[in-house]
């Protein structure tokens, strides 16, 4: 069930468009921010609420990279594995980002703690190679920086 | 030597609020539009001056936008749209105009949406541009309370609304009409044309998709003529440009320079050269999808004509370079996985044709390949070539493979003869799924 809240931002997003449908990604969006992902059960609900069929909206849920159709971590990393990383040796930082933490790209930490993703082009590529984990990005890093910048995120 | 587009971004520091940034002449140009200009005289004035499309197309700003319908018998709303996507691999120039000067940007927007008479303005901006998105917020905020958004703007009875809207992580949301896709919530897959979105864009109405650079381009223009923004490149090309580099290079970075600026003194004078033990092989001129060049190009200028007669495309303005210590078989795979991994899907050759590239140079890379897969390479590049595709993704991605082919093809042609990556110290590439 959409909150009453949940309801009221997307209300405001169909207020801005010709059709409530036009609004689904921005309903998508404000789901996935109190959720973390977009069950079944939310897709149906954001579906029914701008007049779209569950099957219209998951093609459009399952187009975009950053709508989570399964479940994720409590902070999700992205590592960006496009060509500047590439030449500046992002792979050092995969391999050890996967001892570290004990998975491979698209699975999540026993704990729940994190999900690592590989993400094209984070667009900050004179400071390769680099990684965002939530809102946070960051850049120039080394295997060394690891451990404290995990640490951080609980 | 004029930066008029980063003068006033101070790295490290918070970008100029709005009243900081009119004591240093910032709005100026939408004083200037709305009382002395009509909006056809402001396209005449671009279209004189010669801005080129800073999102790598290259096309005349100014002639763009004169294929927008004009007058009372016009369909309203019209849109203008500021494409900060911004996700093609090695491109990272939009950013620092985002972060740096946000109402650089709201005020060329402007100057873009009353030259075509748009109502309603959107800032498409990519998802991982956090801080971006931040300063952007507060800068329409700030704009809004000034009326230089909003209705009857200035007093002048001209009106418009700016929206930030942040994508959801897709390529494709850069190329113009699947941009529009994406802003009507639909999957970012591309629009036939024609209808071209000058007549038929954001919800079947005229909408205007710069990028920008360009728009940040608007409020110079304006504030010092045509004649002014041309004698700032160095060759037939106007204005200035945001050059970047990236890879093995001393200081890697982002600079305003002329454009024509050559690409040796890019990588000498602002890059600061190779990194020690380090040598030049190769580079792409302007993001990933831009054909490779190699040392007899590096003292061509940057600019539109001279990149494209040398075989490649300005693109971004933003090389990536590729060093001697890095496999060239596994910089093209990476670069294709990414292209395949981005494909939309919505056309065959790209849906189908990019991961068959993309698994013959993995196969290569990992010393399978065979001597018939550089065939079958090469004809990739023909039938995923211009004309093949519903779009330009996958002419884009063959760029630099069919560059690939040309000038590293010993190389790929080592890997099958010896059954093996010849650049041992480097872990073969793994593409990610």
């Amino acid at each position: 069930m959409l909150t009453a809240e949940e309801k009221h931002q997307i209300d405001h997003e169909i207020s801005l468009v010709p059709a409530p449908k036009n609004a689904c990604i921005e309903a998508l969006k404000i789901v996935q921010q109190n959720h973390g992902w977009i069950s079944d059960e939310s897709l149906n609900d954001v579906a029914e609420y701008v007049g779209m069929s569950p099957a219209e909206l998951d093609s459009v849920a399952t187009f975009y990279n950053l709508i989570f159709r399964r479940p994720v971590g409590r902070h999700v990393i992205l590592l960006c594995d496009s060509i500047s990383c590439y030449v500046m040796g992002f792979e050092g930082i995969k391999e050890a980002l996967h001892e570290k933490l004990n998975i491979q790209y698209g699975q999540t930490t026993a704990d729940g703690r994190f999900t690592l993703l590989p993400n094209c082009c984070l667009g900050t590529c004179d400071c390769a190679p680099a990684l965002m984990i939530d809102n946070d990005l960051y850049r120039n890093l080394t295997v060394e920086q690891l451990d404290e910048i995990l640490n951080k995120y609980t | 030597m004029e930066k008029p587009l980063t003068q006033h971004i101070i790295p490290g520091r918070a970008p100029l609020s709005l009243k900081e940034y009119e004591k240093v002449g910032g709005y100026q140009s939408v004083h200037k539009i709305l009382k002395e200009m009509t909006p056809q005289e402001v396209q005449a004035l671009v279209k004189e001056s010669d801005l080129k499309g800073r999102g790598g197309a290259g096309f005349n700003t100014g002639l763009k936008w004169s294929f927008v319908p004009m007058g009372p018998d016009a369909a309203t709303p019209k849109y203008l749209v500021a494409n900060a996507d911004e996700m093609e691999p090695g491109t990272f120039k939009d950013r620092m105009l985002l972060e740096g000067n946000p109402h650089q940007l709201i005020e060329g927007m402007i100057v873009a949406a009353y030259a075509i008479q748009a109502s309603i303005s959107y800032v498409f901006l990519r998802w991982a541009y956090k801080v971006a998105a931040r300063e952007i917020t507060k800068a329409i905020q700030e704009a809004y309370e000034a009326g230089y958004l909003g209705q009857n703007i200035l007093g002048s009875g001209f009106n418009l609304d700016m929206y930030l809207h942040t994508g959801v992580g897709r390529y494709m949301c850069g190329e113009e009409t699947a941009l529009l896709n994406a802003l009507e919530g639909k999957r970012a897959n591309p629009r036939a044309k024609p209808p071209f979105p000058q007549v038929s864009g954001l919800f079947g109405k005229p909408t205007i998709v710069n990028n920008v650079e360009t728009l940040c381009c608007l409020p110079h223009i304006v504030n010092n003529g045509a004649e002014w923004f041309k004698k700032l490149g160095l060759t037939a090309d106007a204005g200035t440009k945001l050059f970047g580099v990236s890879g093995r290079v001393k200081t890697p970075g982002c600079w305003e320079l002329p454009m024509g600026t050559t690409i040796r003194e890019i990588l000498e004078d602002y890059a600061g050269g190779m990194q020690d033990g380090y040598l030049f092989r190769g580079l792409l001129p302007g993001g990933a999808s831009t054909d490779f060049l190699v040392v007899e190009h590096l003292d061509l200028p940057m600019d539109y004509p001279s990149i494209q007669a040398a075989g490649s495309r300005m693109g971004t303005g933003t090389m990536i370079i590729m060093d001697d210590q890095i496999c060239p078989v596994g910089f093209t795979l990476n670069l294709q996985h990414f292209f395949a991994q981005e494909s939309c899907g919505f056309c065959t050759p790209c849906r189908e044709g990019l991961p068959w590239v993309e698994r013959i140079l993995l196969a290569i890379d990992k010393g399978e390949g065979k001597p018939e897969h550089l065939l079958t390479l090469d004809f990739h590049t023909k039938y995923l070539g211009p004309g093949n595709t519903f779009c330009a993704l996958a002419p884009g991605a063959m760029e630099p493979l069919q560059s690939a082919l040309k000038y590293f093809r010993e190389d790929f042609e080592r890997h099958i003869h010896e059954h093996h990556c010849p650049w041992s110290k480097a872990k073969a590439w793994q593409p990610s799924i």
